[in-house]
């Protein structure tokens, strides 16, 4: 079975971010790049179906970055992963969602899979948008925000998250299934991987290479940046000085009551 | 010159410290608090390849080089001394001396089994009457009817009594040479040997959730094929292994003075005085700059010792500097990240008052700062 695994380079998630105003864009420079902390749980659930299920099952990672986070890529295939596929394309930057889904979906084409494991968003630009246009390209049924997955034979079983419970859904292979936080514990990569990481492969290709036959990047981007904007720097709290425990806890249910909060 | 780390350096560098931070540091506080050996944080570093990192992939090892070794003693140590002790005396001082002169079927035996991280292994060379001169040893094992008969007291001896530990590798008096010095011999001395008893844990300053004892042999005997390497060669040996292990406990230093230096970055941004962060006072910013320079400057000459011995070249002299220099710039940097601290370093909720009682052992331990000044004379010639 080929399981592909979408992934995706995202700045550092704990270091401190900035806006270039003049262009908009994130300030990346001094910023480290990491594997988007969403796409953990994919690969991870990846590797485990390969464990379960044995025999030729592979776990292929499939990215749209520039060659420079191929280090990055390598994360991956140290956690397990058996191969990667990168688009690295000038042509791919600027991409958007359906620019971004597009590409991959022609690279997955062309490698041939069987399940297409995604992430649920990623940690920058956050529109969890990817994997429904991935599955709507790859034309086939994506189940989205899976917290359980099971696959045997061709029949896939899945809950999918809701907001006030759970849905059991199947379907056949082949197919796309997004996977949330609550799935699995993804591994760290061990030092065993971390050395055998390095004689496997990461296939580079540009963007005519893997098939991808409409322009993506800022040519083909459907959508346009109008505004990014930083969030507002939260004002400074109210602060109460009381006599004693009683005073104060009165003032603060005085507080919440008045903005209606109790 | 090249300052860059390899890919793989860095992925073991980022492992270490998402490990260390994620589940490592989180136990710091309690552990040391209860003094209490961490089984499952071994077991997670041996399922990761920690326990073997430096050794070849045939004897259970991952193979990375001293340079990754060094870094992940950094990250550990950064988040916890004990567990970056542990890890450093296991490797450096347990499992070192099998691959350097053991048999090829002592290392089946032993050092397959630590690399993997199954098993925990003691380094016996200080005694009760001979600590920085190691070779005042009077620990003596006599060959009888085919057996070593050990007798002797072994002090302050790291993974020596742990539920996982396989035994002890001691240096022990095998009789006299011709110029009526002692002859030092190395045994391997598993830890069920009739005679040979482990005290309790000992109760210490610091390094509190690490595993320290005191040994004792009384007619401990042990097979004749028990001796490691040759034998009269036991002083020879152990010096080969300190300076190897100088690498490493340098290492822990500069882990700790990072993990010490992280804190007080992060408490002078946090705490405010006067309607500011303290971080915004000079008082402060020249703290954590000279800090951060000391630091650096310890670091680079760790790797730069690491680097000498993966590239082949003499490093005994830069390892030696690195371990004095590290031990005294942790001494520097935990004092000045409790200074910052105020009256909160002095509390036990802050890891700024564990890290500074785990500090003073850098300057003790593998070689105190005046003995490592007298190896750096020699080293120079003098």
């Amino acid at each position: 079975m080929k399981i592909l695994v979408t992934v995706k380079l995202v700045p550092d998630t704990t270091a401190d971010k900035r806006i270039d105003p003049a262009t908009k864009q994130l300030v990346r420079s001094g910023v480290e790049t990491v594997l988007n902390p969403f796409d953990e749980y994919a690969i991870e659930a990846g590797l485990q179906l390969k464990e379960k299920i044995g025999g030729d099952t592979t776990v292929t990672i499939v990215t749209m970055a520039p060659e420079s986070g191929k280090e990055i890529v390598r994360k991956a295939l140290a956690m397990g992963a058996d191969d990667a596929i990168m688009i690295s394309d000038p042509k791919a930057e600027g991409s958007d969602v359906w620019g971004t889904a597009y590409a991959l979906a022609q690279a997955i084409k062309k490698n041939g899979f069987d399940l297409v494991l995604c992430g649920t968003q990623s940690t920058d630009s956050i529109t969890g948008e990817l994997p429904g246009a991935l599955a709507e390209f790859l034309g086939v049924p994506g189940i989205t925000h899976a917290r359980k997955l099971e696959v045997e034979g061709t029949t896939v079983r899945a809950e999918r998250e809701t907001d006030n419970g759970y849905a059991k859904v199947t379907a056949d292979l082949p197919l796309l299934v997004s996977v949330t936080k609550s799935m699995n514990t993804p591994r760290y990569p061990a030092l065993k991987g971390i050395m055998g990481a390095k004689k496997k492969t990461i296939a580079i290709a540009s963007l005519a290479d893997s098939g991808v036959d409409k322009p993506v990047g800022h040519e083909g981007a459907r959508t346009e940046l109008i505004d990014l904007v930083s969030p507002p720097t939260r004002g400074k709290g109210e602060v109460f000085q009381a006599a004693d425990a009683v005073a104060g806890a009165t003032k603060i249910i005085e507080f919440l009551r008045e903005r209606k909060l109790v | 010159m090249d300052f860059d780390l390899s890919d793989e350096q860095r992925a073991i560098q980022t492992l270490c410290r998402e490990f260390a931070r994620d589940e490592v540091k989180p136990r710091a506080e309690e552990m040391d608090r209860d003094a209490a050996f961490p089984y499952d944080l071994v077991k997670m570093m041996a399922d990761l390849g920690l326990m073997g990192l430096p050794f070849p992939e045939k004897y259970g090892g991952a193979g990375a080089d001293t340079v990754s070794y060094a870094l992940a003693v950094m990250e550990i140590a950064r988040a916890d001394a004990s567990t970056g002790i542990t890890l450093a005396a296991h490797v450096s001082l347990g499992a070192t001396p099998f691959y350097l002169f053991g048999t090829e079927a002592q290392k089946e035996k032993y050092l397959v089994p630590l690399a993997r991280g199954e098993m925990l292994w003691g380094f016996g060379l200080t005694e009760p009457q001979a600590g920085s001169d190691a070779g005042g040893t009077r620990t003596r094992a006599d060959l009888r009817d085919g057996a070593w008969t050990i007798n002797g007291t072994k002090a302050f001896i790291t993974n020596s009594g742990t539920d996982i530990t396989g035994g002890t590798t001691i240096t022990a008096v095998t009789g006299t040479d011709a110029k009526g010095r002692s002859e030092i011999s190395n045994f391997i001395v598993p830890q069920a040997t009739p005679g040979f008893t482990r005290a309790k844990k000992y109760r210490k300053m610091g390094w509190r959730a690490s595993d320290t004892r005191e040994l004792s042999f009384a007619d401990a005997a042990i097979p004749e094929d028990h001796l490691l390497g040759e034998r009269g060669k036991g002083l020879k040996q152990f010096l080969t292994i300190l300076d190897g292990g100088r690498i490493s406990v340098a290492a822990l230093s500069v882990g700790l003075a990072m993990g010490a230096y992280d804190e007080a970055l992060q408490y002078a941004k946090d705490r405010h005085q006067f309607g500011q962060p303290i971080s915004k006072f000079q008082a402060i910013q020249f703290k954590l700059a000279d800090m951060l320079m000391e630091i650096e400057h310890a670091k680079l000459m760790v790797l730069k010792a690491a680097w000498e011995k993966d590239n082949k070249r003499p490093y005994e002299m830069t390892a030696s500097l690195a371990k004095l220099y590290s031990g005294e710039v942790s001494r520097r940097v935990v004092n000045e990240a409790v200074q910052i601290h105020g009256g909160y370093g002095f509390m036990d909720e802050y890891p700024v008052s564990r890290m500074y009682r785990d500090q003073k052992i850098n300057e003790i331990g593998e070689g105190t700062n005046e003995v490592q000044r007298l190896v750096i004379a020699r080293l120079m010639g003098l």
